[in-house]
């Protein structure tokens, strides 16, 4: 009987559904209908009870009587509650009349949680959720590993003084800074530039100018898009078709192949010193 | 052979020593063969470097090639290179950023020049577009963050533009960079893009130049650079001084994170029905240790 029952596992032994803290026992029971541990709410110790549950969205309202106590399989008799909250309150009431009034009222107090929280996941879903995605621990270990190499690999200081110097001596910073020896090599440069090829002289100060930032797109691999920006300040989109012709046949004509853009710098300077001087050699010997 | 630990372990070190002993020996022995040859030596061998090895990827650009310009006088930054545009900023987080996102977003909106910083407080990014696009801003900097340290960030050209997700690593704020200068003046930075090759590194490249206004004050000193080195986007904010016509002393200041390209979408963000230019796809494009794709 339900008195020997709560006797026995609410006050003095064991119940397994019963979890105690300092202030108060709570039920673990699936059935219970407030989630504490009384004598009016245990469903062990009440051959007359009832309760409502959620299922995937649907509330049920699961009732317990004493002629079924025989039967464990079918103790429990459930009923759909509609989803209309009046209606299911109704409706709640019609199953559990002449019910006491302790069940009764608890059950409404539970369904219309139940309803609240619903409603709750439902707005919740139509917000943005955030997504989890779970990190690999090897990968993150190998991206992190590459990427340490790679900034090694990238020498980030050598490579942006290179593009300071480089931009320097395009004349992209204009009369900004004056150093007397750059304007000195630039002279030398154009020197160099109208002894070496058999083109004309005006083609030869045109290409001057523009092929001084042409080398820099032909060969830097590295800064391609410094170009870009450099183009968009000196020259426009519709001399690119020409600058592409006299580039292709300068370089012909000069018959280097495209090398590192310092490194080909570097030889114009050497050369200027060695070719002076053995021009008139080379000359009579071809002749 | 040699069952005692101690034992085996000093025969095994002495063995090392003379193989390092032999080793050395042989290069003094080459170097002085080479010497020895003078002029007639053979050249010195190249060591091989990733970068030295790195597989040939097709869509690698020419500089001479008039499709790819072509291309890029219509694409969506034609407005921007042919100045008709002004870039206009909006820096924003995911939810509830922390205090190190907070701090990075607002100096990297000292780094660059007219943006601003907005602090999102649920609202989706689908309605904040429409409203920025209104507003006449140019980009979209969405710094996503996890576990109190930003990780990702989302780049978003605004008129239509392509939008750019990457996986951010390494991010050190001010304080943290030793040797650092004082603070980023309001001057218009230049910009340096490194290595950018291929046509997807182009695009990218494009991307991270439509950020800045087009005409840096050279006043200011200052450079911001987007260096690629095997796919792993550095970026970097200096001051530079020319010591003399062939030195520059460089300082940085600003903060300093890495990107990786994760995917590339044509159109704004969208991740349901959004079309991807690209996507990092683990399995097929991790398997070569020498092949890039940026």
């Amino acid at each position: 009987s339900p008195q020997v029952v709560w006797s026995m596992l609410g006050n003095r032994q064991f119940c397994s559904y019963k979890m105690t803290t300092k202030t108060q026992n709570f039920c673990r029971n699936e059935y219970n209908l407030t989630g504490l541990c009384n004598r009016s709410s245990c469903p062990l110790a009440n051959s007359q009870y009832a309760t409502v549950r959620e299922e995937k969205g649907r509330c049920y309202l699961y009732m317990k009587t004493i002629e079924r106590a025989a039967f464990p399989r079918r103790l429990w008799e459930r009923v759909l509650l509609s989803k209309n909250y009046e209606k299911a309150l109704e409706e709640i009431d019609e199953n559990l009349i002449y019910w006491p009034r302790f069940i009764r009222h608890k059950c409404k107090q539970r369904f219309t949680k139940i309803t609240q929280y619903l409603i709750r996941i439902r707005k919740l879903t139509l917000k943005r959720q955030r997504k989890l995605v779970p990190l690999r621990r090897k990968i993150e270990r190998r991206e992190n590993r590459r990427e340490e190499k790679a900034l090694i690999a990238a020498q980030l200081d050598n490579a942006i003084e290179k593009e300071l110097l480089e931009r320097l001596k395009q004349d992209t910073y204009g009369d900004i800074y004056n150093f007397p020896i750059h304007a000195f090599d630039k002279a030398l440069q154009q020197q160099d530039a109208e002894s070496e090829s058999e083109s004309d002289a005006e083609r030869e100060e045109d290409d001057d100018d523009e092929d001084v930032d042409k080398r820099e797109f032909v060969e830097a691999e590295d800064s391609e898009l410094s170009d870009f920006e450099d183009m968009d300040k000196l020259e426009t989109s519709s001399e690119e078709e020409e600058e592409v012709e006299e580039e292709a046949s300068h370089s012909k004509s000069k018959g280097k192949t495209p090398l590192k853009g310092p490194a080909r710098r570097k030889r114009p300077y050497i050369e200027i010193e060695y070719e002076e001087e053995t021009e008139p050699g080379t000359k009579t010997k071809a002749a | 052979e040699i069952k005692n630990k101690q034992r085996r372990h000093f025969m095994f070190l002495r063995w090392k020593q003379q193989q390092r002993k032999e080793k050395l020996a042989l290069k003094k022995k080459r170097r002085k063969e080479r010497e020895a040859l003078g002029d007639k030596a053979p050249p010195k061998a190249v060591p091989k470097t990733i970068e030295n090895q790195r597989v040939y990827d097709e869509t690698t650009v020419d500089p001479n090639d008039e499709e790819v310009a072509f291309d890029e006088a219509t694409d969506e930054f034609a407005p921007y290179f042919n100045r008709q545009t002004v870039p206009k900023i909006l820096i924003t987080t995911s939810d509830r950023p922390r205090g190190r996102t907070v701090r990075f977003c607002e100096q990297l909106a000292t780094v660059i020049p007219n943006s601003h910083v907005y602090y999102r407080r649920g609202l989706a990014l689908k309605r904040i577009i429409p409203q920025c696009i209104a507003r006449d801003f140019t980009d979209l900097i969405v710094i996503n963050e996890d576990r109190k340290i930003p990780n990702g960030l989302v780049l978003s050209h605004l008129p239509d533009g392509p939008t750019a997700h990457f996986r951010m690593s390494s991010v050190r704020l001010r304080k943290e960079i030793k040797r650092k200068g004082k603070e980023p003046t309001e001057h218009v930075p230049e910009v340096i893009l490194n290595n950018f090759t291929t046509r997807l590194g182009h695009s990218i490249g494009r991307m991270f130049a439509a950020l800045f206004p087009h005409d840096p004050q050279f006043i200011g000193r200052q450079v911001a650079t987007f260096h690629n080195q095997r796919d792993y986007i550095f970026f970097r904010f200096h001051r530079y001084i020319f010591k003399s016509e062939k030195k520059v002393g460089i300082q940085e200041l600003g903060p300093r994170f890495t990107l990786k390209l994760r995917s590339l979408q044509k159109g704004t963000f969208d991740s349901k029905f959004g079309e991807y230019e690209w996507i990092h796809k683990r399995r097929e494009m991790d398997t070569s240790r020498r092949k890039f794709h940026l």
